[in-house]
């Protein structure tokens, strides 16, 4: 499964601030961990913010805290913000056909077992696998 | 604070009145089977003994082709009392009577739109096994 830049820096950045609620982290903190740019981060942070997962301070050197419930949100809802919905995209060239049919089904099985897996893990259960 | 033991004949009414409140079907004839000696089928049970949650399951050995393994066939929490650690504690259950008998894996099968099982299932650190369910209606 391929992530958009942007899902997969959601994702680290959701992940980093939740392990540890009480604490704050710029956006400049969290580009450096992981070896993007702080423009990149900021964004991203943004569409959490929006979204009201963390809450954030001004500019690169504002810092951001985690504020949603590790036990509710799971990837699939971080993955939901920054990528497209499933069903919402257009129509590929040649999917009305019998080949292209059978083909669809075989990718639509596939993002179903995706989505299902996204939406299994809790922020809570990806942070205790990985302690 | 729950008590997790053997179902035992007297539960069934119970455990079969839970699982229908909360799957829709009524299948007592399943729940009388599940107390075959083969099987282990637990009882989460409350201070007040009443019924909190119950998980049925199995050690199968060479089914699809697998080594032995535990199979968890069933798990149910009473709504009132979820997020209090009862299905944890049932399944730490279950396994731990696996574990006993030298199996050390623990499978199950979910339905992947039951998200709130699967997620279950994630908590307690199980992950993708190594079969693919397929499945065909029949003509």
């Amino acid at each position: 499964m391929k992530l958009q830049t942007a899902t997969r820096l959601g994702l680290y950045a959701i992940l980093e601030l939740a392990r540890d609620p009480a604490r704050t982290l710029s956006s400049a903190d969290l580009a450096e961990r992981f070896g993007v740019s702080t423009h990149s981060l900021a964004k991203v942070l943004g569409t959490l913010s929006a979204a009201g997962l963390v809450q954030g301070g001004r500019g690169a050197s504002g810092g951001y805290r985690f504020i949603g419930n590790r036990r509710r949100i799971t990837l699939m809802d971080i993955v939901a913000l920054f990528e497209p919905a499933p069903g919402s995209r257009a129509k590929e060239p040649g999917e009305d056909t019998e080949i292209g049919g059978a083909l669809q089904r075989v990718l639509t099985e596939i993002d179903e077992i995706a989505e299902a897996t996204l939406r299994s893990i809790s922020l809570e259960t990806m942070l205790r696998a990985r302690s | 604070m729950v008590t997790i033991r053997p179902a035992q004949a007297f539960d069934l009414a119970a455990i079969s009145a839970l699982d229908a409140r909360l799957t829709g079907s009524d299948k007592p004839q399943y729940w009388q089977e599940m107390l075959s000696p083969d099987r282990h089928f637990l009882v989460a049970e409350t201070a007040k003994g009443g019924l909190a949650g119950f998980i049925a399951g199995e050690i199968r050995a060479w089914e699809f082709g697998q080594p032995a393994a535990g199979w968890v066939f069933a798990i149910q929490v009473d709504p009132k009392t979820r997020l209090k650690g009862v299905g944890s504690a049932l399944f730490e259950a279950l396994a731990g009577r696996f574990k006993a008998e030298g199996v050390t894996r623990v499978r199950t099968l979910v339905d992947r739109k039951d998200h709130l099982i699967l997620s279950f299932f994630r908590a307690q650190g199980m992950v993708a096994g190594p079969s693919l369910q397929l499945d065909k209606e029949l003509p």
